[in-house]
């Protein structure tokens, strides 16, 4: 092995990831005078809550009566009851303060006559326990992720927070089952540092690229939840993935939902606003699992749009214009660039898209990372917290809702950085590092850096990327899960033969992909394994071999452990938390998930 | 001093070609800049001769498909694939650009030449260092600065003064502007070019803002907002249609009437 040695850097905090839910993380530990790091793999502003574009969801009641209750109800209900109600109640409390500080920040949000914070319909947000939609999501025209995160970076250079640009985070320093710190490689240089902290932060986002086809980031990669496999920590619900009912035909761009709550409708072929079927009471602003489905069975009944009669239109064309221009600039400029639509004049051609991890790293609602030991389900993992995609608190339970996700970031990433403020003590002593903490870390990387094999990480992602794609989509049977486990168990095979190209240290983008992509497989077969599993039909995952909802065999969240070398799933569940964070407000039974 | 040649290490030599693969029925060329600091070498225009009804259709979908199936060590920053993240900046047929929104029919001549952002030190072939570039953006210090006591709502803030962030805010900081600008060529250490001077006015337009005066005082400067000679490249580039340019004329016209 060739000879590494490290740079060491010793924090209070330690944040991985310079999205959303990681800044805010980072902002609020600076805040508390606690000596915080973010480590991040590309320049913040490029990570991929840029890319959110309809909103953030507040109950702040600007267009008309609202109350977190009703937000509440609905989080629930998107879930379909998998979400755990102590969180939920602690998201949606927490969210009005949360964004009214991201307008003290600055973020240049789309105002009311009177000068408020906008607010636009979204699916599944309703008035008074699901009566009719609501407008409750918070807009900066379409472009609500880039301003976020934008402002949020220009806020974080206002604290001390010290960053780690373009630095690739490796794994977690694990001294028997307490976590130490985190290794990264830094492209610029080729140089690994070990950084020590009290407390690790995961903030890495989804791992949408495990898929074919899907909105997120080439830099989607999931590479936290990699990384808690490999410490021998479980993933949580990871069988539930969102597919977006608008992501362009072919390009696979995201059009945000926010097209329908402006107003936009979905047609087939015959012309037909289906969605009036499927759920006649919001109709086209049903929850994003129920359009998809709807989307799919038109398709699949032969009543898709274009010459292969395989997708949807998504019609704004009835829009005026200078609405169009004023609260949907963005995906107008998407739609011309990807798919040649005047949006004014056409239709946008549209299809369900892999969009968001519902799964995640499991966590409690203050963000520390919790699991399942010696009956205890919700032992906590020393010195590790997760927060946003990468995390599943869980809020989301089996799907969510639109607009969700950019409270999540922000709610619970300053639930993080008030945890660690209470519990942290600036400076504290940390224990000397270990070389047997991570010479397995740097093992790894020498391997796959020298990785002489048959098979080009290009092509071992691509065939890992068909196999979830066409086995595990929007409507999934035992036959095509089992083959879609069988299918990634032969990637999983050929991990051995991979072959890396670049030997270099500096910017070696071949080796990061080949990083990347063995955080990607490991989460795709935990995402089947859990699938082929759950015999059941919850929000995202629709299995036609079981069309219900089964609340007494499945009421409880699935937790997958993998072992590295061999692939090996163990399955094992924590319960749904059947109760609220207080008594303001009562538990939600489940019923009937209809709109 | 003023260097009028390149120095022997930036001289670009020959490097290899790649050839479509047999059967190929549309080939196009493209001659891309590399660079490998492991090496030591100097950088060389390597040419890859693309199967382009194998790829998608943007400069980005062609760049990925060189890196699948062609040669794994070509090295790019690329993220969203939509136009908002600005990773995949460079300048592509001697135009600066985002590859990901960029056709690659769009570009003219027979062979289309990839290189990165001009003018910046290149770490390894298409990934410019842009560390300067993001210490002048931190230099504007791009926070909203407020001394009334802050609101338990939202600052208000009328639909009309909200439009005046339009065409500021939604800069993704690409540095496509600041990159094709010559006065930054010249002066890129002290000259904030256009996309720090964009979001100078971004805040300086906000009407939640009051450190105005401070944030004029601070670009009161020789060099930091007047080598802008508004030569308005920066316009021109834009991959998101903004103009910097004008932004920088309206800090110039605002420092102009406060004197007056």
């Amino acid at each position: 092995m060739a000879a590494y040695t490290f740079v060491d850097h010793k924090f209070d905090v330690v944040v991985v990831g310079a999205g959303g839910s990681g800044l805010r993380a980072a902002l609020g530990c600076a805040e508390a005078g606690l000596k915080t790091a973010c480590i991040t793999k590309v320049f913040p502003t490029r990570s991929h809550t840029v890319a959110a574009q309809g909103g953030i969801s507040a109950s702040l009641g600007n267009m008309g009566q609202d109350d977190w209750r009703w937000h509440m109800y609905d989080t629930v209900k998107g879930s379909d009851w998998l979400g755990d109600q102590d969180a939920i109640e602690y998201m949606v409390r927490h969210a009005p303060a949360a964004v009214y500080e991201l307008e003290h920040w600055g973020v240049p949000f789309s105002r009311t006559a009177e000068g408020k914070i906008y607010q636009r319909a979204f699916g599944g947000m309703t008035r008074n326990y699901g009566e009719a939609p609501i407008q409750r999501t918070c807009a900066a025209a379409d472009r609500t992720g880039h301003a976020m995160l934008h402002t949020m970076y220009g806020q974080s250079l206002s604290h001390a927070v010290e960053f780690f640009i373009e630095y690739f985070a490796l794994d977690l320093i694990m001294d028997e089952g307490v976590v130490r710190g985190v290794t990264a490689w830094k492209l610029d240089d080729g140089t690994m540092h070990r950084f020590s902290a009290q407390r690790v932060v995961l903030a890495t986002g989804g791992y949408g690229r495990a898929y074919f086809s899907c909105t997120s980031a080439h830099t989607c990669t999931g590479d936290g939840g990699g990384m808690a496999l490999r410490a021998g920590l479980p993933l949580q619900d990871m069988e539930f993935v969102q597919f977006h009912p608008t992501g362009i035909y072919g390009a696979g761009c995201l059009i945000t939902e926010g097209a329908r709550g402006e107003g936009g409708y979905l047609t087939n072929s015959e012309g037909e606003r289906f969605m009036e079927r499927y759920a006649p009471s919001v109709k086209d602003l049903a929850p994003r699992d129920m359009v998809s489905r709807a989307m799919t069975i038109e398709i699949r009944e032969g009543r898709g749009v274009g010459p292969k009669k395989d997708h949807i239109f998504l019609h704004l064309d009835h829009l005026d214009p200078k609405i169009l221009a004023e609260r949907l600039p963005g995906i107008s400029e998407t739609a011309k660039i990807f798919a040649g639509v005047d949006v004014t004049k056409e239709p946008i051609p549209v299809l369900p898209t892999v969009h968001y991890n519902m799964g995640g790293i499991p966590t409690n609602y203050h963000g520390e990372v919790v699991t399942l030991a010696g009956g205890d389900p919700d032992r906590i993992v020393p010195g590790l917290m997760a927060v946003g995609e990468a995390a599943c608190v869980s809020v989301h339970g089996a799907n969510r809702l639109g607009s969700n996700s950019l409270i999540d970031l922000v709610v619970f990433g300053r639930a993080v950085g008030l945890r660690c403020a209470e519990e942290l003590k600036t400076g504290a002593t940390q224990p000397e590092m270990k070389a047997a903490w991570t010479d397995p870390h740097l093992a790894r990387f020498d391997r796959l850096r020298y990785a002489a094999g048959s098979v080009s990480t290009a092509d071992l992602r691509l065939e890992m990327q068909l196999a979830t794609q066409e086995d595990a989509a929007v409507f999934r049977t035992a036959e095509t899960l089992d083959s879609g486990l069988s299918r990634l168990a032969a990637v999983q095979a050929k991990r051995a033969d991979i072959k890396v190209s670049d030997r270099g240290l500096i910017w070696n983008s071949d080796l990061m992909e080949t990083l990347e992509f063995e955080n990607l497989i490991v989460q795709a077969i935990v995402t089947v394994a859990g699938a082929v599993n759950r015999t059941e039909s919850r929000g995202a995952h629709a299995r036609e071999d079981f069309s219900s909802r089964d609340d007494v065999n499945w009421m409880k969240h699935t937790l997958a452990w993998l072992d590295d070398a061999t692939g090996a799933v163990r399955l094992d569940y924590r319960p749904v938390h059947a109760y609220t964070m207080t008594n303001d407000v009562a538990y939600i039974p489940p019923k009937a998930r209809v709109y | 001093m003023v260097e009028l040649t390149l120095p022997k290490n930036s001289k670009i030599g020959k490097g290899k070609r790649h050839a479509a693969p047999a059967g190929a029925k549309r080939i196009k060329s493209f001659r891309v800049y590399r660079y490998d600091p492991d090496g030591g070498g100097n950088p060389t225009w390597d040419t890859y001769d693309v199967d382009v009804d194998a790829c998608g259709p943007m400069v980005l979908d062609v760049l990925l498909h060189i890196k699948n199936t062609m040669d794994a060590t070509l090295t790019f920053r690329r993220s969203c694939r939509e136009g908002v993240c600005g990773s995949c900046a460079m300048n592509i047929g001697g135009r600066n650009t985002l590859a990901c929104t960029h056709g690659w029919e769009d570009v003219p001549g027979k062979e289309i030449t990839i290189s990165p952002l001009p003018h910046q030190p290149v770490v390894k072939d298409l990934v410019p260092d842009l560390t300067i570039f993001y210490a002048q953006y931190a230099s504007i210090e791009p926070w909203l600065h407020t001394t009334t006591p802050t609101p338990q709502t939202e600052w208000r803030q009328s639909e009309a003064e909200r439009a005046k962030l339009d065409g500021l805010y939604e800069c993704i900081l690409c540095a496509c502007c600041s990159t094709s600008c010559p006065s930054y060529w010249w002066n890129g250490d002290k000259y904030l070019g256009p996309a720090a001077l964009l979001q100078a006015q971004r805040w300086l337009a906000d009407s939640r803002d009051e450190a105005t005066g401070e944030r004029l005082d601070d670009l009161e400067d020789p060099f930091k907002l007047y080598r802008c000679h508004t030569i308005m490249n920066c316009a021109q580039v834009c991959p998101k249609g903004l103009n910097p340019a004008e932004a920088i004329a309206e800090i110039k016209a605002a420092l102009v009437e406060r004197v007056t």
